[in-house]
């Protein structure tokens, strides 16, 4: 900056209030930078918004919760407004949920909405997941935002489990019962840990006051600097699009910043507050006041997480813990190694479905790329169609979910469908292990088929359900021709075949590079290929003259 | 027709290899911009606008209402819970046409008033080469100044005490005061050290002693040790171990093994209620079938195989606690548990 | 006199005069049945207990036995007492519709007068727990102490807020929503089907007065938090959320992007 005065004089007031700001901060490179940027427009883009806009109302209702809650485990007795309690020995904790919920003014509507986002939050998290995953936007160069992603994951899921316990009510605590067995399960260091987290045995005096911290401080800060890490990457590489006319690799085609997507982005929020807030106004949500408060002795019928840790949970359900009969064969899975207890039972069930399902979330874009040699950027997405192993792959990892998150709800399933709680296990039991392969199968054969779909639309046209008699006597249907854009959309795709197993630096054909060879294989064995120009000259040249009225050339 | 087009599966649902052979379509650009009603027809146009209007009017008067709502209702220690269900549905749909108003407004202004002309930008490399080259050179030139390449033992001796820099947190974090396998042991249920007076079963949460006739068959009573009531520190941390089930069976049910004929009452026995799983409160007693089933994961364990696993993921029976009469005709635990309660843990064999 | 003696005449007086009547028949027989009531509390007359083996022998017999000493279908009845004749009759569980794992409530096959013979026969079997006094039945009780109670002895089948929750194999614990105050008591002192026996000596009468207190509390005062989805705990809230929540949230998203004609 030199020292000149500058010479530009803002001609109206809010002009020269933006000059002030601009002279000292340097703001309107920013303006420059992002007033106009562009930002493609699709219902499915907005999942990472309603995430957002979850995390901001629950930052806000989560302060209000904050000025009243009182995260201490000392006794008390309560003496407020729900009379079935009155009288009753509590902790503080405890006391003072109840005391948000009955006692002060919009408490109970803050517990609601902030209870509420939270389950949207992880669960709008989850769907954007699921989108960039089928539409294949982890490609490069999203990798690392997608790594960060998943962590947001995995600290969205911390961040509701801790702050479930808070209320010190049966259900939580009950809950928090069940992460102490798991932790106690851990080879060599288990019982250590459990001791250091509940400071002594559980429940102890300690541990509210602990998940607080973690829930009010640590968590949200690292969930905090991770978004604005995401965000930036998301500036960074600009948004992916969808394929159609005008979208390519090299551009991005949509709506500017300035005016229309900041307005419909930032009305967007307060549509996910408006309705976050009827759903608080007229749904009950954790209850703590028929829970009770926490008591080792009494558990409820129907304990559960929330959604989020429920397929952990149901990983839990259906580890058989002995198979056989008590007075047959019977085989149980704890053992003892060098007069050491080893509780396979626990171990395996809280830690294999999760190390796997995160494992190949984390590696995935890097196992693909491995696997199409494609080192290039991507920015135009992929109709899930249009990969069908990807889609399918997808699928058979929702379903595993999918599966173990049924468990956790068994005892529910049976009273509502009228079926044996046993008979569910079992049948869960299978289709953890087949569910995958089935949903593999059903959906790559659905994706080709669609794919299929889209050639014969393609080449032939929209069937216009319009049957005509033609003068030597056929009746044909009438196919009404595609627009060049709209085939555009259909046939502008990729369709990558299958890369043999190639020669290293050397010129051998490395056992590694054969491996891949096979994946390679079972990746784009089964592919439909996009209709090339010629194809349609073709079909419109193999006597579908008459049903293609007008066709506009293919090029 | 025998084109491959034609939706006939061909030989493993291939289609086509032709693939770019024929040559590939013609990006033939963005589509030709719609206009809309409102740019068409001021009629419409102004249409739009008071209907976002309307929008922003019903979000005013819901925050008036949310205000009204509010300060009108007062809560205290006296308010029936139709009061409390009263505010909270008002506040909450108040909250909700506020925001509602405001967000569906500004949407419908822009989508239906301001310019909806798609744009194309371009996109930039995320990395530029000059870049790269510069900050290549820059690290080698930090690297090389430290000289930590030719002076290995500023290197090593740097390693060595940033690893072991990290031990006094371990070393306080580890302290962990008494031998936690000795806590997870015992519990209030051995007799006392001192008097040998063997504790009473009481009823939960009352706290008053049990007699062996009171416990009719197929009765369930849910037990705590005599005096835990009483206890003014750590009593949950007493309790989370010490809960206990006493059931009554017909004695010909039961199937005792050697060694364990003396700790049961004339058909009446006392299991441990914590899941010997992940820590659950098993206390669904079934009186007809003698199962005992952990609501949170489905354990199941039978009454007349001394609590033997038969369904779910526990694999260990629950722990016994050996009982009998005193002279007052009252429940007694001959001794504590034989083995830890509750979930497995590394050092469990240990005594 | 002579206003009304004309109007005696007037067509609307054989309704009038019908209302009355049907008024009158209404009041002596509400006042009877209470009169019936209150002896039911403290006995069974003969005449009950000879009506009673009528309906017993036609409709019981089959599965409990002539003398319902049971048979392989059903249970002996001896010593069960009045209270679970009451239990089992009134709720509609007994007939059983089907051998089951279960016996499901259904509306009650008999009417008041039918249970009360069945109850007052059965009670001749053998010494069991008779039909619960009136008094513990009020619903003034100590909800707080009733509520510890019920997490305690009842909520782990029935769930905190008596929704119900599943037993194994095919059994489960019903909710406790609607049903009446008598048979909830009836239930803790029989221990009908899989459910343990609570008798005086493990919950005392008090005890079972609180309970139910407790009980009715909470259905009459409903949640205060608006719809209870059912009060089924975080399964029916996570369900919510992915199916209406983000149904909502998805119309929104899709009338957001998409053009405006």
């Amino acid at each position: 900056m030199s020292n000149a005065a500058p010479t530009y004089q803002p001609p109206t007031k809010v002009g020269r209030i933006a000059d002030f700001v601009d002279q000292r901060t340097g703001l309107s490179a920013v303006t420059r930078e992002f007033g106009r940027k562009v930002f493609p427009d699709h219902w499915s883009f907005m999942f990472g918004e309603v995430a957002l806009y979850s995390f901001v109302i629950l930052l806000l209702s989560g302060t209000f919760l904050t000025f009243f809650f009182d995260p201490s485990m000392a006794e008390t007795h309560y003496n407020g407004a729900f009379v079935p309690m009155r009288g009753m020995e509590m902790s503080v904790a405890y006391q003072s949920s109840l005391h948000i919920s009955f006692e002060v003014r919009g408490g109970l509507f803050m517990r609601q909405l902030h209870h509420w986002a939270a389950l949207l939050f992880v669960a709008s998290m989850s769907v954007h997941m699921l989108r960039v995953f089928f539409t294949g936007a982890f490609r490069k160069p999203r990798e690392i935002n997608w790594v960060i992603g998943g962590v947001l994951l995995i600290m969205g899921m911390a961040e509701g489990f801790t702050g479930y316990s808070l209320p010190d009510d049966l259900l939580s605590g009950n809950g928090l019962r069940i992460i102490d067995g798991v932790i106690k399960s851990i080879p060599v260091i288990g019982t250590w840990i459990s001791f250091f987290l509940f400071g002594g045995e559980f429940p102890g005096s300690a541990i509210i006051g602990r998940l607080y911290v973690l829930h009010i401080l640590l968590i949200p800060a690292l969930i905090l600097g991770l978004v604005a890490l995401h965000l930036i990457f998301v500036v960074v590489h600009k948004h992916t699009q969808y394929p159609g006319p005008g979208r390519n690799d090299r551009n991005v085609v949509g709506y500017p910043l300035g005016p229309v997507y900041a307005a419909k982005a930032g009305g967007f929020f307060f549509i996910v507050f408006g309705v976050l807030a009827a759903i608080a106004a007229m749904f009950t949500i954790n209850p703590i006041w028929n829970y009770g408060p926490y008591d080792p002795s009494p558990v409820s019928a129907g304990t559960q997480p929330d959604w989020y840790i429920g397929w952990v949970d149901g990983a839990l359900r259906l580890m058989p813990g002995v198979i056989g009969d008590v007075e047959g064969y019977r085989q149980h899975f704890e053992f003892l190694i060098f007069g050491q207890t080893l509780t396979l039972n626990v171990l395996l069930p809280a830690l294999v479905p999760a190390g796997i399902v995160f494992t190949v979330l984390f590696t995935y874009p890097w196992i693909e790329r491995w696997i199409t040699k494609d080192n290039r950027e991507h920015h135009v997405l992929d109709r899930p169609r249009n990969a069908p192993t990807r889609t399918a792959i997808g699928m058979a990892g929702f379903t595993f979910y999918c599966v173990m998150w049924a468990a956790a709800a068994s005892d529910l399933i049976a009273t509502h469908f009228h079926v044996a709680l046993n008979d569910v296990t079992y049948w869960l039991r299978a289709l953890f292990f087949l569910g995958p392969i089935l949903a593999f199968t059903v959906t790559k054969r659905i994706a080709l088929g669609l794919q299929r779909k889209d050639r014969e639309i393609a080449l032939h046209g929209r069937e216009t359900g319009r049957i005509v008699r033609l003068p030597h006597g056929e009746f044909i249907e009438v196919h009404a021709p595609l627009s060049a854009y709209k085939r555009y959309r259909l046939v502008s795709f990729e369709s990558p075949e299958v890369l043999p197993a190639q020669p290293n630096a050397k010129g051998v054909v490395d056992r590694k590079e054969r491996r891949r060879a096979a994946l390679s294989k079972w990746f784009f064995e089964d592919r439909v290929a996009p209709v090339s120009p010629a194809e349609l000259e073709a079909a419109h040249a193999h006597g579908h003259h008459e049903a293609i009225e007008s066709a506009p050339s293919g090029h | 027709m025998g084109n491959p087009s034609d939706g006939a599966l061909q030989q493993g649902g291939t289609v086509a290899t032709a693939d770019q052979a024929g040559g590939r379509f013609e990006d033939p650009g963005i589509p030709p911009h719609r206009l809309r009603l409102a740019d068409t027809d001021p009629k419409a146009a102004k249409r739009a606008e008071r209907q976002v209007t309307a929008l922003f009017v019903i979000s005013v008067v819901g925050t008036v209402v949310f205000l009204v709502s509010y300060f009108a209702i007062e809560l205290g220690k006296d308010s029936s819970i139709d009061t409390i269900r009263t505010q909270n549905i008002l506040l909450g749909l108040s909250t909700a046409f506020a925001m509602l108003g405001i967000g569906t407004g500004i949407v419908h202004w822009a989508k239906a008033l301001m310019p909806d002309h798609e744009v194309s930008e371009a996109r930039h490399a995320v990395r530029s080469e000059d870049d790269r080259a510069a900050a290549v050179k820059i690290v080698d030139d930090i690297i090389e100044e430290t000289g930590i390449k030719r002076r290995p033992l500023i290197r090593n001796t740097l390693i060595g005490a940033l690893a072991l820099a990290p031990l006094p947190a371990l070393a306080v974090f580890g302290d962990l005061g008494p031998n936690a396998n000795d806590k997870l042991r015992h519990t209030m249920w051995a007799p006392n050290a001192q008097t040998g007076k063997k504790v009473r079963l009481t009823r939960d949460p009352d706290g008053t002693p049990i007699k062996a006739s009171d416990v009719t068959i197929g009765s369930a009573f849910h037990v705590i040790p005599e005096g835990l009531n009483d206890l003014k520190e750590g009593k949950l941390n007493a309790k989370a171990k010490a809960v206990v089930l006493l059931m009554r069976l017909n004695p010909d049910d039961l199937h005792i093994t050697p060694g364990r004929e003396s700790w049961s009452y004339n058909g009446i026995v006392a299991y441990s209620k914590i899941c010997t799983h992940v820590g659950c409160p098993v206390a669904l007693y079934e009186q007809q079938t003698h199962h005992l089933l952990c609501p949170c994961h489905q354990s199941t364990f039978d009454l007349t195989h001394e609590c033997q696993v038969i369904f779910g993921p526990a694999s260990r029976p629950l722990p016994q606690l050996p009982i009998e009469v005193d002279s007052d005709g009252y429940l007694v635990a001959t001794s504590d548990f034989h083995e830890p309660v509750g979930p497995s843990y590394w050092e469990r064999e240990y005594s | 006199m002579k206003a009304l003696s004309q109007k005696r005449r007037h067509p609307l007086a054989v309704i009038a005069l019908l209302v009355m009547g049907l008024l009158l028949t209404g009041v002596l027989y509400s006042v009877a049945s209470t009169a019936n009531q209150a002896k039911a509390d403290t006995g069974f007359s003969a005449t009950d207990v000879s009506e009673g083996q009528k309906l017993f022998v036609a409709n019981c017999a089959t599965c409990h036995g002539m003398n319902g000493q049971g048979s392989a279908s059903g249970p002996s009845l001896v010593g069960v007492g009045a209270a679970a004749v009451d239990f089992q009759v009134g709720t509609g569980r007994m007939p059983m519709q089907m051998q089951g794992p279960q016996a499901y409530r259904k509306p009650p096959q008999f009417n008041a007068d039918q249970t009360r013979q069945l109850a007052a026969f059965v009670a001749t079997l053998g010494a069991g727990p008779s039909l619960p006094d009136e008094a513990m039945l009020d619903g003034k009780g100590d909800a707080t102490h009733g509520g510890e109670l019920f997490r305690v002895n009842c909520a782990m089948c029935h769930n905190a807020a008596a929704a119900g929750g599943a037993l194994t194999r095919g059994k489960f614990a019903p909710s406790l929503a609607g049903v009446e105050a008598k048979h909830i008591y009836e239930a803790m002192e029989t221990g009908p089907q899989n459910m343990p026996v609570f008798s005086d000596a493990n919950i005392s009468p008090e005890g079972k007065r609180d309970i139910v207190t407790f009980l009715k509390t909470i259905e009459s005062q409903g949640s205060p938090g608006g719809a209870d989805l059912g009060s089924l705990g975080p399964v029916s809230e996570g369900l919510f959320m992915w199916v209406a929540g983000l149904g909502v949230i998805i119309a929104f998203t899709i009338w957001l992007t998409s053009r405006t004609s």
